[in-house]
């Protein structure tokens, strides 16, 4: 079969990229050659539009060990301890097939961790769906919970934490991204960094099979209607197959066997033996005769494209094979001899004694496409204009129990219940809450996690949008009582090759730049997707950020639940009431234009830090931070987990009710002290300057607004939680 | 106390629940499913998990596995022995135990805490346990137990069961059943009472931190009663 441009637009390449390949081989490649460069140039693993403006996000920190360039991040939390972390994207695959998408999605990026050494310890997710209306969504979103559920829970790893949001321009595209905490050993991290000539590279885990060929192409391309025939390159998880492996690898790795280990993700054996020679500068001989294969007949083509899960590639130090197949017979898994490592530079493939592949790494890696994608700035909405009038209309109560029940709002009980989150027994604080929270084994220490995004506010304005992300994921760790740490990010956007697409990436980078920069909340590692798109149609620029926190004492964890009556609550943070791009104003009022509210990264850092000083000093009962639906929905989320009341104290000079209590401004909590504490809390606020309310007492069993408005606790329960049950249920 | 568990491939609780012997005073050792011996023991444990993914039928394939035939044999030997969640599993797989455990009712995975009422307590698991319900957890897919019409009868004949399913104040009903099981039963023994099993997990109940302690309240009181 002799190549030509045809086949390689076929294969997702543009017409000039091809040319570049014959170029930079000097000959026209052959047909697995293109396959390999189709693969490792296409946007998944090559990052060709993105490139230019990662550049710019913070990456270093006095506790960063690694940052992005590996197969996750990783960062010190003392003690000789660390904790590696990366989020993923699994959106096209699960759109397609939404059990086995989100169930890979979740075994890859655990892979990603383990591959470094870590014991996975918890995973998280954020999962956003179409129109709770639209004929797909109920499925999807089945089936993607399922998929999540069935990996996980099997793999024995808890997951801790979750953001699960409805939006319609996810109707032809879900995200689906998972995110995994793994610990290890400061001195015993692995990397992906090939070294030494003649070194055995050997390949574990599950045979290679057919499934998943081209599925990185199939993830750097849009859907239109025929996407249903995609379905075979949606790769089959089993995660009975990923814990041995597991297992067996940390098993190898407790010796000091591996030279370099790198899993078997997007792209397969292409990518992982690329990225082992690229980053150690040498180059790798494989003979394809050795790869363990599921299937009979399979071509080279086939085998370098596979992306059949739960395999690993390994550069071994010489005379360390018969220890290491020891180790992978015992948990039944397939172990070969493949190849070596060669100073050739370049990846040799042989197959029935022909050499079938000949390719310089650099040109796969260094000379891969990069491009300064044209892109269009968005300009700040002008402020909307809400008539106050029509607030006379509303009764706080109904409208409070309407945004409670709001599919973004609503408790996501039903989704996560079907998650293993106490699995490992260090769990300390479950789903539900700000942050999910687990121990270090065996220690003190605790790390709280969390997942955020905030597709509406970057839709608004990207340069807002990414910074408000970044905040909020600080106020979640905040608010459990973790001191933030480092960050990981999926950004999933639309077409890059659509300028308006392509400036949301751009500015929602910026933004996130901004905020981590100033916040000193470092990016470690992350992913981007684009082409989330259907047609013309891409979704709402959608960057979801995952943030570490640490907790050096896990007696000083902070829940947000209401502790006891009369102890009083205090809203730390200014309001000033602002609507526009806030669910009151989307969802009651309609109206979806205007700005998204303003971030003051000043007042955000000393909001937060102050607030941490008085955890530190256990002044702090509860806390939870302000976010969808402003002071009153997170009031009466604390008054839920705590099924007690609150009497509000009108504070004085009330800007229009509607606004205090639903306006979405940034840099806010709500805090439960002790009466006796009243006067140290405000006086420590006062003297760092940090705005707060005195919004009122708890009481047993009743939100108290005034005497025309209020609710007892059932009521509100009953609009939290019934939502997404009966949905599901019809 | 020398206790023994068992690591399947795919077992996922074996660490906790080796955590949890440890933590009240038992000197646990972790036997691998292809070894012929078992070590000698004062309690065998088949913790939760995934033996063997769960493929073909949850725990079958495990209760083929080598170690089994020395666990069997310590059973019918009187030996004690207890299977939580997947282990359950497999103890009614071996026979050692009556009935299966079905998918739930609602064919969803079910991670969260329960109560249940502790119905025979004239045995080593729970004898001089003071509360009658205690608050655990359950984490399964496959625990809606099913037995026959027969079955039932003798296992009521023999005060075969160990735990029932229910409220805070014992009250056994459909309300409190989470997975369909019959008659809310959550945990069962064999005739003589040397092996149980149950779905909830006591080993993730042990630290007022994590889900609550009603778990120590369990390894507690059986290490005290195997003394």
């Amino acid at each position: 079969m002799i190549v030509n441009e045809q086949m390689a637009v076929d294969h997702g390449l543009k017409k000039d990229e091809y040319k570049k390949i014959c170029e930079l081989l000097k000959r026209i490649p052959n047909i697995t050659e293109l396959g390999i460069f189709s693969a490792m140039w296409n946007e998944h693993c090559s990052y060709k539009s993105s490139r230019l403006h990662l550049k710019n996000l913070p990456s270093k920190g006095k506790n960063v060990i690694q940052g992005p360039g590996e197969n996750a991040g990783v960062i010190d939390i003392g003690d000789g301890d660390a904790i590696v972390f990366k989020i993923e994207s699994h959106n096209h695959p699960s759109f397609i097939e939404p059990y086995q998408g989100a169930a890979t999605g979740v075994g890859g990026i655990m892979r990603d961790v383990f591959t470094m050494g870590a014991r996975p310890i918890a995973n998280l997710n954020s999962i956003h769906f179409g129109s709770p209306q639209h004929k797909k969504t109920k499925n999807l979103l089945r089936g993607v919970v399922r998929g999540i559920g069935g990996y996980g829970n099997c793999m024995g790893v808890p997951t801790i934490a979750g953001q699960t949001s409805f939006d319609e321009s996810y109707n032809g595209n879900i995200l689906v991204n998972a995110m995994t905490l793994g610990l290890v050993k400061k001195n015993k991290i692995f990397y992906s960094k090939a070294a030494g000539l003649g070194k055995p590279v050997i390949y574990v885990g599950s045979k290679t099979g057919r499934d998943g060929i081209h599925g990185a192409s199939m993830a750097s391309a849009v859907f239109d209607e025929k996407i249903e025939e995609k379905k075979p390159t949606v790769q089959v998880g089993d995660p009975f197959t990923e814990k041995l492996l597991l297992e067996a690898c940390l098993e190898l790795m407790a010796g000091d066997s591996i030279i370099a280990i790198q899993d078997m993700g997007a792209a397969g054996l292409t990518s992982s033996s690329i990225e082992m020679a690229s980053k150690g500068n040498l180059g790798i001989e494989i003979n394809l005769n050795k790869v363990p294969c599921r299937e009979k007949g399979m071509t080279p083509y086939e085998i370098m494209l596979s992306e059949s899960q739960e395999r690993m590639l390994i550069v071994l130090e010489n005379g360390k094979e018969d220890l290491a197949k020891k180790i992978f017979d015992k948990w039944n898994l397939d172990f070969a001899v493949i190849g070596k490592t060669t100073k050739s530079k370049k990846i040799e493939l042989y197959f029935n004694e022909e050499k079938v592949a000949n390719i310089p790494v650099n040109t796969l890696v260094e000379y891969s496409p990069m491009y300064d994608r044209k892109w269009k700035k968005t300009k700040i909405p002008k402020k909307i204009k809400i008539e106050k009038e029509q607030f006379k209309k509303l009764k706080i109560i109904n409208v409070l129990n309407k945004i409670l029940s709001n599919p973004n709002v609503c408790s996501k009980e039903w989704i996560w219940k079907q998650y293993d989150h106490t699995i490992m027994g260090d769990t300390i604080q479950k789903p539900g809450g700000d942050s999910g929270v687990v121990r270090v084994h065996n220690t003190r220490k605790a790390i709280a996690a969390s997942v955020d995004s905030s597709a509406i506010y970057c839709w608004a304005h990207p340069l807002s949008g990414g910074k408000q992300i970044v905040c909020e994921s600080w106020r979640n760790l905040i608010s459990v009582g973790a001191k933030p740490i480092a960050i990981t990010n999926c950004l999933n956007f639309g077409s890059p090759e659509n300028e308006n697409n392509m400036g949301e990436f751009v500015e929602c980078v910026q933004g996130l730049s901004d905020a981590s920069k100033y916040l000193d909340f470092p990016v470690v590692s992350g992913n981007v997707s684009f082409y989330n798109q259907t047609k013309n149609i891409g979704i709402k620029p959608t960057p979801a950020i995952g943030g570490i926190g640490l907790i050096k004492d896990y007696k000083n964890m902070v829940t947000m639940d209401l502790k006891e009556i009369d102890n009083i609550i205090l809203v730390v943070g200014k309001t000033e009431g602002h609507l526009d791009q806030s669910i009151f104003a989307r969802d009651i009022l309609n109206e979806k234009n205007g700005p998204p509210p303003e971030i003051n990264l000043f007042n955000e850092k000393n909001n937060g830090e102050t607030l941490l000083k008085l955890i530190d000093k256990n002044f702090i009962k509860a806390a939870h931070d302000v976010s969808l639906g402003g002071v009153i929905t997170a009031l009466s989320k604390m008054c839920i987990k705590g099924k007690k009341g609150v009497l509000l104290k009108k504070p004085k000079n009330l800007i229009n009710e509607f606004e205090y209590f639903f306006g979405e401004d940034q840099g806010r909590y709500i805090i439960e002290i002790k009466k006796d504490d009243f006067k140290n809390v405000t006086g420590i606020l006062e003297k760092n300057s940090v705005h707060y309310d005195h919004l009122g007492t708890i009481n047993e069993n009743e939100l108290i607004i005034d005497e025309r408005s209020k609710v007892t606790i059932d009521e509100l329960i009953k609009s939290h939680t019934t939502w997404l049950t009966n949905y599901i249920s019809k | 106390m020398n206790s023994s568990v068992i690591t399947f491939p795919g077992s996922n609780c074996d660490r906790d629940m080796d955590v949890a012997l440890k933590k009240f005073g038992f000197k646990n050792k972790m036997v691998w499913h292809d070894d012929i011996e078992l070590p000698k023991s004062d309690l065998v444990v088949l913790p939760g998990g995934f033996s063997y993914g769960d493929y073909l039928r949850c725990g079958s394939m495990a209760s083929k596995s080598k170690i089994m035939h020395s666990v069997i044999n310590f059973a019918k030997s009187g030996g004690k022995v207890m299977g939580i969640c997947n282990g359950f599993q497999i103890l009614v797989e071996t026979g050692l135990l009556p009935g299966v455990l079905l998918r739930n009712k609602y064919l969803e995975f079910i991670c969260m805490n329960v109560f249940v009422k502790i119905n025979n307590k004239d045995n080593s698991y729970f004898k001089n346990i003071k509360k009658d319900t205690l608050e655990l957890h359950i984490a399964h897919n496959e625990g809606n137990y099913f037995c026959t019409e027969a079955q039932i009868k003798e296992i009521n004949d023999y005060n075969q069961i160990a735990l029932y399913y229910s409220n805070l104040e014992g009250k056994v009903d459909e309300t409190n059943n989470p997975n369909g099981s019959t008659k809310n039963i959550a945990g069962i023994f064999n005739k003589e009472k040397n092996v149980l099993g149950m779905m909830p997990h006591p080993e993730r109940m042990i630290d007022q931190v994590l889900s609550g302690e009603d778990g120590s309240i369990f390894f507690e009181n059986l290490i005290n009663n195997l003394r």
